[in-house]
């Protein structure tokens, strides 16, 4: 059967998918939660206000709440959250374990209005490289930097760059 | 096993001049390649927990009847295999009957109906099969282009079982006389824009009640051999 084509989320996402608790992939008491913010920017550099970022990981183990993972947990591992007025997004999480030889990581889609379909990255952490990924390996050095979050005082920020100088490594899936 | 990948053809280009704000959002270096590993072919399995008690009905979310044409959009969620996707959150977002969102942003000079928030969701069944009940949307103007107006649609969100699968599109209604001019479908390629186009399905149009549409949704399929690595 042949797929349905993607379009674009448009920009009235906000009543239709946020929930109250899409940030939160851990409840706020989590011990060891992080905060994992950033912005999304366009191409002039200007904050993109209408872009939905969603996140999928695992747990602290490396496993994930599904049949297919090996040792299936119930961390949800999903997070959503709308970019606010100031292009920023905000998902309350905790560090994910290394997975099968990868380096800890984060999947991302970013949606948009002027996206017609999503688009793909992933997030790494700085001090859980030391071993290398075999994905992060296959980016051109002078990008792999786009990809690794930097440490703040209560987690990490990951800006989200769709186009530009700074363009961050989208993934063909 | 790994997921099929969608052929050429099948979704609209980021970079699609006729719709302006690709322009500047759309990403010019290449894509690299995902091989999918585990965290690709898993994904969120949102169930129950996530639905109200008039989630899939519309037209029941207030204490009075939105107005508009009160319609039946339903369909089936499968893989590109044919297999049915079961217990798969479908959540779903539209305009007013007269092509106003119930959104701050949305300044667009038609009324607001204090009975449609627009905002729908449900869960496939055994079958890979969901329902809602709704009213037909309105058309709505928007700035792309002189005398732009955007065909009738239903925003649709879809899980599948794996981040490969996840999908955000449109459903559009039959024959409408807007597609000519509608950059957004018309980024989708020619042979794959029926796809996306709602069938009037007498079988479930309800007598003296409602009309109804069926619109099949297909994820990607699993590919035929196993993954060389996972
Ligand atoms: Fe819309």
């Amino acid at each position: 059967m042949e797929p349905t084509p993607s379009q674009t989320i448009g920009p009235f996402l906000h009543i239709g998918l946020p929930w109250p608790d899409g940030a939160h992939v851990v409840a706020g008491d989590t011990p060891d939660a992080i905060w994992i913010r950033g912005a999304v920017y366009d191409g002039a550099g200007e904050l993109v206000p209408d872009a939905l970022v969603e996140t999928w990981q695992a747990d602290p183990d490396g496993t994930f709440d599904h049949p297919d993972s090996p040792g299936r947990c119930e961390f949800r591992g999903f997070g959503r959250c709308p970019t606010d007025d100031n292009g920023e997004y905000e998902i309350r999480t905790l560090l994910p374990g290394a997975v099968d030889g990868q380096a800890p990581h984060i999947d991302v889609s970013v949606f948009a209005r002027g996206l017609l379909n999503r688009v793909i990255t992933r997030i790494y952490f700085p001090h859980l490289l030391d071993d290398g990924d075999p994905l992060l390996d296959t980016v051109p050095e002078d990008r792999q930097h786009t990809l690794i979050a930097q440490r703040t005082d209560d987690g990490y920020r990951f800006d989200i760059h769709l186009q530009g100088p700074n363009e961050t490594v989208f993934f063909d899936l | 096993m790994t997921f099929r990948r969608d052929p050429d053809g099948t979704h609209p280009p980021l970079d699609h001049p006729g719709y302006r704000s690709t322009a500047l959002r759309h990403p010019k270096q290449p894509l690299v390649l995902m091989p999918q590993r585990l965290t690709e072919l898993t994904g969120p399995l949102l169930g129950p927990g996530r639905l109200g008690e008039h989630d899939n009905d519309l037209t029941v979310q207030h204490d009075g009847e939105p107005i508009g044409q009160r319609i039946v959009v339903h369909g089936r969620l499968l893989d590109g295999d044919g297999r049915p996707v079961r217990g798969s959150l479908v959540e779903i977002w539209q305009a007013n009957a007269a092509g106003r969102y119930k959104h701050r942003a949305d300044r667009w000079a038609a009324p607001l109906d204090p009975n449609f928030e627009g905002v729908g969701r449900a869960l496939t069944d055994a079958d890979g099969h969901y329902e809602f009940t709704t009213i037909r949307p309105g058309a709505y103007p928007w700035g792309n282009h002189a005398n732009a107006w955007r065909p009738a649609h239903i925003h649709f969100s879809l899980f599948g079982t794996s981040f490969t699968q996840r999908l955000i599109t449109q459903m559009y209604f039959p024959d409408d006389p807007l597609f000519f001019q509608d950059p957004i479908y018309q980024s989708v390629p020619e042979s794959a824009r029926s796809r996306l186009v709602a069938a009037y399905d007498h079988d479930r149009t309800t007598d003296h009640w409602a009309l109804g549409f069926r619109f099949d949704i297909v994820l990607r399929g699993r590919e035929a051999t196993p993954a060389e690595d996972a």
